[in-house]
């Protein structure tokens, strides 16, 4: 019987486990843990709203210059020399 | 998230060949941002960034007539991205992301202070000072536009490779088979790089939220 899975353990796991990537053994002594451990609860739920809240953010637009020059170098391009 | 929408490969292929500007533009608008935010973490600075983009767009085109679709178009065009990128860091005398360990990718995701430690009679290395659920932060608070400056303030102060895989995955929307074969980097190390971005936005956020919080 392996010891059981401590919180710093856990948190190195938490992309694995959101990943699918765990072992079926170790999947199960991680929800195990997080089943009886409102610290890692919490963690598990700021790691879960930190990856919502990254997905928030947005590219910057391509600048009108940096475009023309884009669109010059396509006409460019299919002209046939 | 840019290219979340599903997009026709051979139809956005045969389009571009077909002199259809339209179909280049909308490409471009697509992947530019993903692309700048990539480059920049390859070169010294935003306007090298940009001038290396335009580059590889300039090599999409050039290449685009011989693009045989063994790779999708996203990988090929990301792959004709971080070789320009790669050329212009080093010759900036920067090391290349994924090819160099920064010696930040060694730090542990978590601040060891806040566990207990491995010797102590009750809780070995559980938590000491636990962190608190957010679940009591207003959600309008939670999505303020200052609480996103912190968040992309925390990914621009990750590694490059760190920045280039989260930017990827959570940010753009990626999967990890799509970001592994645009960098050429393993499944596990991918995996590595996204986990210890998103514990350092964690961390970033969590400073935010609780700094924020009247006690
Ligand atoms: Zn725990």
């Amino acid at each position: 019987m392996r010891k059981p899975m401590s919180c710093k353990d856990l948190v190195v796991l938490v992309t694995m486990y959101f990943e699918e990537a765990l072992p079926r053994r170790d999947r199960k002594r991680f929800e195990k843990h997080i089943a009886g451990c409102p610290g890692c609860t919490a963690y598990l739920d700021q790691m879960r709203m930190t990856i919502k809240l990254t997905g928030t953010l947005t590219d910057d637009a391509i600048s009108p210059a940096a475009e023309a020059v884009l669109i010059a170098a396509f006409r460019d391009w299919k002209q046939p020399r | 998230m840019t290219d979340r929408e599903e997009v026709n490969e051979e139809e956005v292929v045969a389009a571009l060949r077909a002199g259809d500007e339209a179909a280049f533009v909308k490409l471009v608008e697509m992947f530019n941002g993903t692309m700048l935010r990539v480059a920049m973490g390859f070169v010294s600075s935003r306007a090298v960034a940009e001038e290396v983009v335009q580059e590889a767009w300039l090599g999409v085109l050039k290449g685009l007539q011989a693009f045989e679709g063994r790779s999708s178009l996203k990988t090929w065009i990301f792959r004709i991205l971080t070789n320009i990128a790669k050329t212009r860091g080093q010759r900036e005398g920067r090391s290349v992301p994924f090819s160099s360990l920064d010696p930040r990718e060694d730090e542990p995701v978590v601040d060891p202070s806040r566990f207990h430690p491995p010797d102590h009679p009750q809780w070995p290395n559980a938590w000491a000072a636990p962190p608190r659920s957010w679940s009591d932060v207003p959600e309008d608070a939670l999505l303020s536009k200052e609480t996103r400056t912190a968040v992309e303030k925390a990914i621009k102060s990750t590694p490059p490779s760190q920045r280039i895989v989260i930017t990827l995955r959570d940010v753009d929307g990626w999967s990890s088979e799509e970001v592994c074969n645009a960098l050429h980097i393993t499944e596990t190390n991918q995996r590595v790089l996204l986990h210890r971005a998103r514990s350092r936005v964690r961390a970033a956020l969590e400073r935010y939220l609780d700094g924020e919080r009247v006690p």
